[in-house]
């Protein structure tokens, strides 16, 4: 058996490398990448302490969260190809003022 | 035997991780991304949950990453990015953070000390009829609410792509970009 802290450590190792893209990356799309990374390694500490506890419920958020992440990743990248549309880059230093 | 099998699909997760960090190629990183989500679910089997293995490969792996790869395309996105930063000292600071919250990981891991191993419960808490009967009953509301979610949004998605009133469709830069051919003229007197 793994031990439950294995899978935590693991879980925030790759949250740190979602982070670390978020902060460091200028293409929009990585940026969109590295959050869904994030909420992934989320799920994987949910699952983790849903099996140590035995739970079905851990595992039902974990469920719903993947259902949110989907609704929020179809939204957000319709949003980007609106900017697009505008703005005709994908960097995100040139999307710096309010207007559309 | 299970320690070797987490060892090997945690590595790939990580490796999938990094490569998509560094790579210049967003299709590559895109790439990479599902690799991680793979290697993601196949750890979720490890843990019992067999019914989120099937979901992840199937949301993540297979609706979203797809999702991605359509709109790297759709926007030429897959150019290298300018080497420069606005803000200068931003990639430097951004690695100390990163290494910053790495350290407070690894030192929470190391003082804490490894939890005492799961003792074999029952292989099947989380079965996919155990989930499906918790789901309807207990958690029948936000289940239902996620259907709303849903439906937002769905509803945004067409309504974001809506054009301004009176822009011309020819005038629509991404129709200019793509590939299809273009539509028939309209009949005249319509």
């Amino acid at each position: 058996m793994v031990p439950t802290s294995y899978y935590v450590l693991l879980s925030a190792v790759l949250f740190t490398f979602g982070v670390l893209g978020v902060l460091t990356r200028r293409n929009a799309l990585i940026v969109f990448m590295s959050v869904e990374l994030m909420l992934n390694s989320a799920n994987l500490a949910l699952v983790a302490f849903a099996q140590q506890r035995q739970s079905t419920a851990g595992q039902i958020l974990v469920f719903f969260v993947i259902t949110v992440a989907a609704a929020e990743v179809a939204v957000g990248l319709a949003l980007l190809v609106t900017i697009f549309r505008s703005k005709r880059t994908t960097n995100i230093d040139e999307i710096s003022t309010l207007k559309g | 035997m299970e320690l070797v099998v987490f060892i090997i699909t945690a590595a790939v997760a990580i490796i999938g991780a990094a490569a998509m960090l560094v790579s210049r190629n967003a299709i590559h990183s895109a790439l990479f991304l599902l690799l991680n989500f793979s290697a993601i679910a196949v750890l979720f089997l490890l843990l019992r949950a067999p019914f989120l293995f099937a979901v992840q490969l199937i949301v993540y792996a297979g609706a979203i990453i797809v999702l991605f790869l359509f709109v790297v395309m759709l926007l030429g996105a897959e150019r290298a990015e300018d080497e420069r930063d606005r803000i200068g000292w931003q990639r430097p600071v951004a690695a100390l953070m990163g290494l910053l919250l790495l350290g407070e990981a690894l030192y929470v891991f190391v003082s804490r000390g490894v939890s005492a191993a799961v003792p074999p419960g029952s292989e099947d808490f989380a079965a996919p009829e155990k989930i499906g009967a918790a789901l309807f009953s207990s958690y029948l509301l936000p289940f239902e609410i996620t259907s709303v979610i849903l439906l937002a949004a769905l509803v945004g998605v067409v309504v974001l792509h809506q054009r301004e009133g009176g822009a011309a469709p020819e005038a629509d830069p991404l129709r200019e970009m793509s590939t299809i051919a273009p539509e028939p003229t309209r009949p005249q007197g319509g």
